[in-house]
């Protein structure tokens, strides 16, 4: 929707400046180790489930539950099971150096018709902008996700932290 | 338009298609599906005029609370068609103002 | 004669139900619908909370389970019931479709009759294609009709911000949700989910019109100040077949009004609320209000307003002792509490608590 109407209230959007304050979102080195959860949640909503789901004790909310989860990233194991339990689908796992150029980006889908592996899809960001192409590597349902399907797109490393949907 | 392959909803089975007229124009339905969503189903949006200046309604609230998706029903007038569920044969017209009683 | 009627079997009838018959109340349970379970049938998404608010668990699933455990109990359910009044010797007055009117005699009545949803009026909002945005999750989640191919959604609170998702989901074109605060009203992660998906979000932007014949086809957009004036000059006409409206919700109280309870404006509970107490009784003794009809809040705030007044009643009719009965209250008191905390629990907590602070 093209509009005279000027927008600038970022409304749902996380800019880069927030992200350092988001206990959720890892330390630029934690990408180094593998995949690994990114969680942007920044609001006090009354949440836990994804320190319930954590085997590894890897995100934690105490209490009160509007804490804000807090990403422990030496125990997080990128096993993708938050993901799909986040009742606002705002957990990503972002697998930074899945080779020497590319970075594999696990995100949340509840959309239909599923996309089949390696299709060519365009990347997203935040805004829903187009931001390059991507290949659709991983399509799985895991076990208690309760239609929450995780979607692993592969992209240029440069936007690893930026790529959060697709289109195709 | 009917909604099929919806990634969260399992897709309704076991209805059973029953047919019913709006305007005199036939109108798949499925049995337990109330007239509105039959009509919406349609295409069909327009279901009454208001009495004084002849303005379209359709569906509002859709929880039989508005009245103004109102339509005369096997010659009722001022059926709430958002919470009657459809039966095989059932006559809908779209009514004037408060309608009346004749067929 | 029935120990307890309950008037609206959504979320909160539904629980209140479970909770006093459970312990040997004896119910009746009155629904307008063919089916119990009110709204949660809309609710397609994952709820928030704990694992004992169901967090992760959809509406529609939670819906299931709860008439699962009712039918499992000895509850009295009427469905496709209306009921007409409430006379002051406690006489409950329905009409069941197809039947005449019947009236049953209640030691307690709950009042569980939910919310509506509130209008805008702008010009052309009569026009066949202006619905509500709860109008269209039904026509959509339960009915499995498409309301309409390309929407424009009035209104980013979280009830805007979840149908936009679910339109997007059942297959519908999205146009935009606009806005006329400054900034968005419901939950970020769920404006996230819009904006990454290419949905905009225009905030200090409201409707001018709906335009088309007889039905819309386009919708008037304009940009507003902080004071909510038009700013003349950004007008924009968008193609869309269906405005859906999200301005938020007002309780129903319609049998409350006709009893001559006592109400208490409260705009953070959604408009006139009946003033209650901490059991959720009413200004009439054994009147107990449950829901959204006792300030507009969420499905599992309602869940647990029920178990408070099951447990109420089974207390009264001294099915549970006091001790028991005090012990469960507090634990559902605790599960409330911790619905109502953060920057937006907040909010509806103060109003409740302006509620219950005029009944003592």
């Amino acid at each position: 929707m093209k509009s005279k109407v000027s927008n600038k209230s970022n409304a749902g959007i996380i800019t880069l400046g927030e992200f350092k304050k988001i206990p959720g979102y890892p330390e630029e080195d934690d990408f180094s180790k593998g995949p690994i959860a990114v969680i942007e949640c920044d609001q006090d909503i009354p949440c836990n489930p994804c320190e319930e789901i954590c085997k590894y004790g890897a995100i934690k909310v105490g209490k009160p539950i509007t804490n804000l989860p807090v990403l422990d990233a030496e125990k997080c194991r990128g096993c993708l099971k938050c993901i799909t339990i986040c009742p606002g689908l705002c957990i990503f796992v972002v697998y930074r150096d899945y080779t020497d150029k590319t970075s594999l980006i696990y995100i949340p889908y509840e959309f239909s018709p599923l996309p089949e592996k390696n299709t060519y899809v365009d990347v997203l960001n935040r805004r829903g902008e187009k931001i390059c192409k991507g290949s659709i590597r991983k399509v799985i349902k895991l076990a208690g996700s309760n239609k929450t399907f995780v979607i692993g797109m592969e992209i240029p490393k440069k936007f690893y932290n930026t790529a959060r949907h697709f289109e195709f | 338009m009917r909604i099929k392959n919806h990634p969260i909803l399992e897709d309704l089975k076991n209805r059973k298609k029953v047919y019913i007229t709006v305007d005199g124009r036939k109108v798949e339905a499925y049995e337990g599906e109330p007239i509105a969503a039959a009509m919406c189903a349609a295409g069909i949006r327009v279901h009454r005029t208001t009495p004084r200046h002849n303005e379209p309604r359709g569906i509002f609230c859709n929880r039989g609370r508005c009245t103004d998706c109102i339509m005369k029903v096997d010659g009722k007038p001022n059926i709430r068609t958002c919470v009657t569920l459809v039966k095989n044969g059932m006559k809908v017209e779209s009514i004037r103002g408060m309608g009346d009683w004749s067929e | 004669m029935s120990d307890f009627v309950i008037i609206g079997a959504g979320p909160a009838g539904i629980s209140a139900a479970n909770e006093s018959a459970r312990y040997g109340v004896k119910v009746t349970l009155i629904d307008e619908n063919n089916l119990p379970g009110g709204q949660l049938f809309t609710q397609t998404h994952k709820f928030f909370g704990s694992r004992e608010h169901r967090a992760g668990v959809r509406g529609f699933q939670i819906g299931y389970d709860l008439i699962e455990e009712i039918n499992k109990l000895n509850v009295d359910v009427l469905l496709d019931t209306i009921v007409y009044g409430i006379s002051a010797d406690m006489e409950v007055k329905y009409v069941t479709e197809g039947s005449s009117a019947k009236s049953i005699t209640a030691g307690n009545i709950l009042i569980s009759t939910g919310a509506l949803e509130k209008p805008v009026v702008f010009k052309g909002w009569t026009k066949p294609g202006v619905m509500g945005a709860g109008a269209a999750q039904t026509m959509m989640n339960v009915h499995r009709v498409l309301p309409g191919r390309k929407v424009l959604m009035v209104g980013s609170g979280n009830v805007g911000l979840i149908v936009a998702y679910q339109l997007k989901q059942a297959g519908a074109d999205v146009v935009g949700i606009i806005e006329a605060m400054p900034s968005i009203g419901g939950y970020k992660v769920h404006a996230s989910k819009i904006r990454r998906i290419g949905i905009p979000i225009l905030t200090s932007c409201t409707i001018k019109e709906a335009k088309g014949s007889p039905q819309v086809s386009s919708a008037v957009i304009v940009g507003v100040d902080k004071n909510l004036r038009e700013i003349s000059g950004t007008e924009d006409e968008i193609k869309c077949d269906l405005v859906c409206i999200a301005a938020g919700l007002k309780p129903f109280d319609e049998l409350c009004w006709l009893l001559n309870l006592e109400f208490k404006y409260i705009n953070e509970l959604g408009g006139f609320v009946p003033v209650h107490n901490d059991d959720l009784e009413t200004s009439m003794k054994n009147i107990y209000i449950a829901g959204d009809a006792a300030g507009v809040e969420e499905a599992s705030t309602a869940m647990e307003e029920g178990r408070l007044v099951g447990v109420a009643v089974a207390q009264k009719l001294e099915y549970l002792s006091d001790r028991q009965a005090e012990k469960l209250k507090g634990k559902i008191n605790d599960r409330l509490k911790y619905l109502r905390l953060g920057s937006f629990g907040k909010k509806r907590a103060e109003g409740k608590k302006k509620l219950t602070s005029i009944s003592k």
